[in-house]
């Protein structure tokens, strides 16, 4: 059988999974947006024109205005910024705080892993949203809050994959070696088992990113966190909530769809990443 | 069998013990004055005072939250400011509304995901298969409120089917004597088919949102758990004795797959108890989800910390509830604990 | 005319790493009465012949040649619903790992009971002494209780015993034990085979034993053959394969089964591995890469050599005369 590299295997998922590779196409493409997004937009997001309040999608504004004549499309793109930072900043801190809590509990269990797995198990017992909703209510509506608030909601699912991965691997044959040729336990902690229980928790990060930026954008949408004229696209779908009635679709569904389109891509992404980390499909 | 119950009851007692130290640490985390909060924007400074009396919020924090569960268990969940009610009051008013509308989707979401999952596990490939995985990678990506918003633009902006979204019932209709608090029971229970019709047709969009955004996860699980039994050894003796095709599916291979999904129910209700304070929001639902909201804009903090608590204890109740299912279902459970 | 009978057969499985050529040219016959032992290295094909025989197998498997005879009926032509009268009632199968072969959340009486409902005329309200009964002939020890035990409650020789009164609940006319001691303890083994032998005596019933310890094949055996990588390379009764093996892989397989008194020291494994049955180059001899009688007319098409009893499909086989 032929060895094959994980770039290799890569390659291979990607052809076998071609949804996998429009994934990170259009993973690229929103990673462009948000980075240069408020430079390419045609309008200010925050430029209004009276005149040209609630026009449909046209040639000059190809997602409509709102009722402030403000161009959606511009707003949209720069609203990608926005969402993109907080889903990244609260993932990320989730992964890293969630990820050490549940190494140390998973590396020497006893009464360490009962308190962090107690813990987990609080916030767990809450629906999730709710939570997210009571912090920010709490703390106060800042952006800084809603990352936090997403952030700590998180944080059980990274704890408990990051302990079961250390606690499998914890007896593993390497692991002895590491210890008899003198290892400290922090050192077998950091450079052996953190990343070997780096894979399961990536295809976490993935799938979760598309979770925080849903999470970011409701409560945004109920009115926590970013608030006007800030553009994020739970924001701007609130802003257009009320005209769908009367029938001015574009101010609501295109922040909508793009803000699907995102969380889309996320969990597409997940998906293919769990095929090709998953060991089982290595050859 | 009891013995059983009581520990699994006992078990669910830390967790609320910690739904209620979060949410005594969220009332207190407020920034700026906590007492000023609760006495609202309106509030004299001789009101301030009198409120921080009250809660205690000058004593020390071990003094404030035995304070708090002393209110607690006397149901005491402080004043909504802007109505003047208690906000134990309010919540047990407004809860059928938000259970009403979580149940009828739950309901809604099982009887299309559960099929879907099983026809897609026994005809790998097919285009129900793949309609199955369509649905699933594209459900947990949709937005509540766009889909809610999608919704209503399409089915009563444009084709007029629905009708407006504006909360449980048309104001020139009066809802029905309440026994149970469900609209739909209620009606159905007091004979009056015309009323029961009205409120269902209210319900139509709120239901099929909630249970749009929960079908992806319920379907998955499903499809997973069927595939994983149908090509377990134990259906391919029962295929191998010659029992009949219907026998193997239903006795055999769905009343072992349907065991996961029952835990995935729990994982789900979680979901549509935090997406029906958006769908409250989106189609005017007088629930509990909107009753937080309208506090929140006017900075009213009693009845958001209510809200939060009441949500926790719903959702850890259903939990305990799944559990006891799962003695009765699995033997496994039922004779090894 | 044998009560099993298959001719030619091949089967190949559609994966995404190619075609396996799981079976090729296997030809099979068993009669009445007779207990046939179907031995070779993991992989070899048995279990995948066994369950093509009875429509069992995996959706990616096709059958590209070949006959296969039950009693008359054509197996591999009929539909489900035959397949299905057959099963169970004519023909029956055990597998190993017997806890896992049994539904985990029904009581054994009742999986019992199924079978009975579905093959059998017994009334509703006798079925569950016909069960009782079922379980007591396979000498289960209290059978009234263990009636409404789960199979997680059970020892794995239990479970086996469930598992054959499963099987035998209808008299069938061929029992397929696929394995049917592995992972049990030695002496649970030996009172699993004697019990399946008992039944057949009485039943008179044909066996096909399904195993990679030739060791059990003799014992219990009166006709063995043997297979590699999806061909049947030997066939030939018990005691003349062991005393006269002409294939080279027989020989080796036997080298390497303690026997008797054995030594440790005198077992010699079988060299190499099985060949990957994707390539498409595969020899015609599938043991010619291992074989150290490997001569260049051995890519020749494999020819059937039979002497009486003894099959033998190898361009040079062991004449043990001149041995």
């Amino acid at each position: 059988m032929t060895e094959m590299t994980l770039w290799g295997h890569a390659r291979a998922t990607a052809s076998d999974n071609p949804f996998t590779l429009l994934a990170v196409f259009m993973f690229a493409g929103f990673l462009v947006i948000a980075v240069i997004g408020p430079s390419i937009a045609p309008y200010g997001p925050l430029a209004s024109n009276a005149s040209q309040a609630l026009t449909g999608p046209s040639a000059q504004h190809w997602f409509g205005t709102d009722s402030l004549g403000r161009d959606i499309f511009s707003r949209v793109l720069v609203a990608t910024r926005i969402d993109f930072s907080i889903a990244l900043s609260a993932v990320g801190f989730s992964f890293i705080v969630g990820g050490f809590l549940g190494a140390v509990a998973g590396f020497w269990g006893g009464r360490i892993e009962r308190i962090i797995m107690r813990l987990c198990d609080m916030v767990m017992s809450f629906p999730l949203f709710v939570l997210a909703m009571g912090i920010v209510a709490a703390l106060g509506n800042s952006v800084f809050n809603i990352i936090l608030a997403t952030a700590i909601v998180n944080l059980p699912f990274y704890i408990r994959v990051a302990c079961t991965e250390v606690n499998v691997r914890r007896e593993a044959g390497f692991i002895e070696a590491a210890r008899l040729s003198g290892n400290s336990d922090w050192r077998i902690l950091f450079h052996h088992l953190i990343p070997n229980a780096l894979p399961p928790m990536m295809v976490q990060v993935s799938l979760n990113m598309g979770w925080a930026i849903l999470n970011a954008a409701g409560l945004s949408f109920i009115g926590l966190g970013v608030s006007p004229p800030e553009a994020e696209w739970g924001i701007l779908v609130a802003e257009g909530a009320t005209y769908i009635i009367s029938g001015e679709w574009w101010v609501a569904l295109f922040p909508g769809a793009v803000l699907m389109l995102a969380v889309f891509t996320f969990n597409l992404l997940g998906d293919g990443l769990r095929d090709l980390i998953d060991p089982r499909r290595r050859t | 069998m009891i013995a059983l119950i009581a520990r699994r009851v006992l078990g669910a007692l830390p967790n609320l013990f910690g739904i209620v130290v979060i949410t005594f640490l969220l009332t207190r985390a407020l920034p700026g004055d906590p007492a000023a909060f609760y006495a609202g924007p309106a509030g004299t400074q001789a009101a301030v005072e009198e409120v921080r009396e009250k809660l205690g919020l000058n004593r020390s924090m071990p003094e404030q939250f035995v304070i708090y569960l002393n209110d607690l268990v006397h149901g005491d969940l402080g004043q909504a400011l802007s109505t003047g009610q208690p906000v134990s009051q309010e919540l047990k008013t407004r809860l059928p509304a938000s259970l009403e509308l979580v149940f009828l989707a739950l309901t809604l979401a099982m009887v299309v995901a559960i099929p879907l999952g099983v026809a897609a596990a026994r005809h790998p490939n097919s285009w129900i298969d793949h309609l199955c995985r369509l649905v699933t990678t594209a459900g947990v990506s949709l937005p509540t409120f766009f889909t809610g918003l999608l919704l209503t633009y399409v089915f009563y902006f444009l084709l007029g089917w629905a009708p407006s979204p504006i909360g449980r019932l048309d104001p020139y209709l009066t809802p029905p004597e309440a026994i149970t608090g469900l609209y739909t029971v209620d009606s159905l229970l007091h004979g009056n088919v015309r009323l029961f019709l009205a409120c269902g047709a209210q319900l139509t969009l709120p239901v099929l949102t909630l249970a749009m955004f929960v079908l992806a996860p319920l379907a998955r699980m499903t499809r997973g758990s069927m595939l994983a039994v149908l090509s377990a050894d134990f259906v391919r003796t029962a295929r191998a004795s010659g029992l009949s095709s219907t026998t193997v599916l239903v006795r055999y291979a769905l009343r072992n797959a349907l065991l996961p999904v029952v835990t995935t129910i729990g994982m789900v209700f979680s979901f549509l108890l935090g997406m029906s304070v958006i769908v409250d929001k989106v189609f005017a639902w007088p629930g509990v989800g909107s009753f937080a909201l309208d506090a929140l804009v006017a900075s009213d903090y009693a009845p958001v910390q209510g809200f939060v608590l009441t949500m926790a204890l719903l959702y850890t109740l259903l939990n305990l509830v799944i559990d006891l299912l799962y003695v009765v279902i699995d033997p496994r459970v039922r004779l090894t604990t | 005319m044998a009560l099993l009978e298959v001719d030619n057969l091949s089967l190949e499985f559609r994966t995404r790493g190619g075609t396996v050529q799981a079976l090729e040219d296997v030809s099979l016959a068993i009669d009445r009465g007779e207990t046939v032992g179907l031995v070779g290295e993991s992989g070899s094909g048995k279990s995948v012949l066994s369950y093509a025989m009875l429509g069992l197998s995996d959706a990616a498997a096709r059958i590209t040649q070949g006959r296969a005879r039950f009693d008359g009926v054509d197996l591999l032509n009929a539909d489900e619903r035959t397949l299905a009268d057959l099963r169970g009632r004519e023909v029956s199968m055990i597998f190993q790992n017997p806890r896992a072969a049994l539904n985990p959340i029904r009581k054994i009486g009742h999986q019992i009971e199924d079978v009975l409902e579905r093959h059998t005329t017994t009334l509703r309200k006798n079925r569950e002494a016909a069960a009782i009964a079922c379980l007591a002939q396979m000498q289960i020890p209290d059978p009234q209780r263990r009636y409404h035990a789960y199979p997680f409650e059970l020892s794995g020789g239990l479970c086996q015993r469930v598992m054959i009164a499963l099987a035998l609940a209808c008299s069938p006319k061929l029992l397929i034990a696929d394995e049917p001691t592995t992972g049990l303890d030695v002496t649970t083994q030996a009172a699993i085979m004697t019990l399946i032998m008992e039944k057949a005596r009485s039943l008179r019933m044909a066996t096909l034993l399904i195993t990679h310890d030739l060791g059990l094949a003799r014992a219990y055996c009166n006709r063995i053959v043997v297979m590699h990588a999806g061909h049947v390379v030997e066939s030939a009764p018990t005691e003349l394969l062991f005393t006269q093996a002409h294939h080279p892989y027989t020989r080796q397989l036997i080298g390497a089964t303690p026997i008797g008194r054995t030594r440790l020291d005198d077992l010699i494994a079988v060299p190499g591995g099985l060949p990957d049955l994707r390539r498409a180059d595969l020899p015609s001899c599938r043991f010619s890469q291992r074989c150290d009688r490997m001569q260049a007319h051995c890519d020749q098409p494999l020819p059937r050599r039979i002497d009486g009893d003894h099959l033998v499909r190898c361009h040079y086989p062991i004449d043990p005369a001149l041995a």
